[in-house]
């Protein structure tokens, strides 16, 4: 019982950050679970599509447009021969340009194949509100008339406010809105998880909407 | 970035990239089955031309429409203005009408910054054009123009250099290029005859001379300016078209003492045979016909981030 112990351990709450701002965060997925939901993904859209034939995938940027190469390198592996894959930025036809300041554009890039009568897979890390998806949608249909779209997500994290759901999903994470979800991929932010970070005492706090309404959809 | 795009010097370097780097973007949409976006939906922009403008007018026009906005041309001629209405109540009109933005070009140096700050309209005010002030889109474009070819889609002007030539001191593209290419980091110079340099020029972050070839051999793009014969140019600044020409213009001599990758601009409309010769701007080195369709991207790029979250401001 050594004197020095109750002064380590005082000074350690003095050092501790501001508890008013302390948030939980813990890792749902790992770097091999991550791996392993996207493997799974490429089986079930070359299942879904009786193989690789007239599939093209579009990641909507930041992080969908690494996950939407991964499954294409996946699925190119297993068919052994490549899928067209691009990127789709849909910040131009977001619902709410008017009420944030003006967003910096990301890059659209799609195969030369073009999404006319393709059937084209889009693919982002979170799905949340819905609203990201709608807008991709608007933004595809100026691309062209794929024959059929289906919506690929790492994180399925609830709380829709249209009438969206994926045909592929990595996790299905039931959350709080008061809570957040992180994803992280390698080629962006140099490895790959998934978070929730929220409150401290999640049970302690209401039920409440206008904190997460600003966080906008992934909130990453 | 602020409300208004009054001057080009008020852009930072950060601001300056931004546009850019939208603008490459946007540009990619002109090969696009459909050439629009949804983004400023039930938004009004005005053009207001109080003096005659083709390539600025419609392409602002195309910038605006390409985004979905309404878009109301008015012009002088042909309006209320003709019957002496003033600025003043014209702006009072276009605010009645609900104007979300005003493009405006106007013979008298100053009158947009006066549109933006009198508090007659709520909009944001873009100058197209005031008198021999600024015309910042179009250093804007010219920017972005240089940057496509000198650096690549997205990299930086830094230490490039960009000659300046003709009739300084009634254009307003000259000042506007003068401080946003220096604001983005190239050595800007300016060559012209002592007539038609501005006073006071020696207090622009630019260097200036007389004498077009010597200034030419280092030169990584030049910028031939038009002689405003509507504003005087011409007449008593220099003694003949001839001999402008001979000692200002460009043609296939001069162009051959330019380096091999150097680019020439214009930013229309051009006088062939008096600062240009038709050889110089119709061949290879010249990107006057690219400058026209940059123009219409830069533009939707300046409109889009000037008018998208303005909740968020007012």
């Amino acid at each position: 019982m050594p004197p020095a112990a109750a002064g380590t351990s005082s000074s350690d709450i003095s050092g501790s950050p501001d508890p008013l701002r302390a948030s939980r965060s813990r890792v749902v997925l790992d770097d091999h679970d991550m791996g392993r939901a996207l493997t799974r993904i490429a089986h079930e859209v070359l299942e879904r599509n009786r193989g690789s034939d007239g599939l093209v995938l579009l990641g909507i940027p930041t992080r969908g447009v690494p996950l939407a190469r991964r499954i294409a390198e996946r699925i190119g592996s297993i068919e052994s021969h490549p899928v067209p894959v691009g990127s789709l930025d849909v910040t131009m036809y977001r619902d709410d340009l008017r009420l944030h300041p003006a967003r910096t554009l990301e890059h659209t890039d799609v195969p030369p194949e073009g999404v006319d009568d393709k059937t084209v897979v889009l693919v982002d890390d979170v799905l949340f509100s819905g609203r990201t998806v709608r807008s991709a949608l608007d933004a595809l249909h100026d691309l062209g008339r794929p024959r059929a779209v289906r919506l690929a997500v790492l994180v399925d994290r609830g709380h829709r406010e249209l009438p969206v759901r994926a045909d592929f999903v990595g996790k299905n994470l039931p959350t709080s809105l008061l809570e957040q979800v992180h994803v992280e991929v390698a080629e962006v932010d140099g490895r790959d998880a998934v978070r929730i970070e929220g409150p401290v005492e999640p049970a302690a706090a209401a039920p409440a909407v206008p904190a997460a309404d600003q966080q906008g959809e992934g909130s990453r | 970035m602020k409300r208004h795009l009054l001057s080009a010097g008020d852009l930072s370097r950060d601001d300056a990239v931004r546009v850019l780097d939208t603008a490459v973007e946007l540009l990619a949409l002109s090969d696009r089955p459909i050439k629009k976006l949804p983004t400023l939906r039930g938004r009004t922009v005005v053009n207001l031309f109080f003096e005659d403008s083709t390539r600025t007018r419609i392409s602002f026009e195309a910038a605006a429409k390409r985004l979905s906005a309404d878009v109301i041309t008015f012009s002088a001629k042909g309006s209320s203005v003709s019957k002496g209405e003033s600025l003043k109540d014209t702006a009072l009109t276009l605010q009645a009408m609900g104007a979300d933005a005003v493009i405006v070009r106007h013979q008298s140096s100053g009158a947009p910054h006066r549109l933006a700050s009198a508090g007659w309209i709520d909009g944001s005010v873009i100058n197209a054009g005031d008198g021999t002030h600024e015309h910042p889109t179009q250093a804007l474009l010219d920017a972005f123009t240089l940057r496509r070819h000198l650096a690549g889609d997205t990299g930086d002007l830094e230490g490039r250099r960009v000659t300046i030539v003709g009739d300084v001191l009634h254009s307003r593209v000259a000042r506007s290029n003068a401080l946003l290419l220096s604001t983005l980091g190239a050595e800007v110079t300016l060559v012209a005859p002592p007539t038609l340099l501005p006073v006071g020029v020696g207090s622009w972050p630019v260097e200036y001379t007389y004498a077009l070839d010597p200034a030419l051999a280092k030169a990584d793009a030049v910028m031939m300016l038009r002689v405003q014969r509507e504003r005087g140019g011409g007449g008593g600044f220099f003694p003949s078209s001839r001999e402008y020409s001979r000692r200002y213009g460009m043609d296939a001599r001069r162009m051959s003492l330019l380096p091999d990758h150097a680019l020439v601009l214009h930013p229309g409309p051009m006088n062939r045979g008096v600062e240009i010769s038709a050889e110089v701007a119709d061949s290879a080195r010249s990107v006057i016909v690219e400058q026209v369709t940059n123009g219409v991207a830069v533009r939707m790029a300046v409109l889009y981030l000037l008018l998208s979250g303005e909740g968020t401001t007012r």
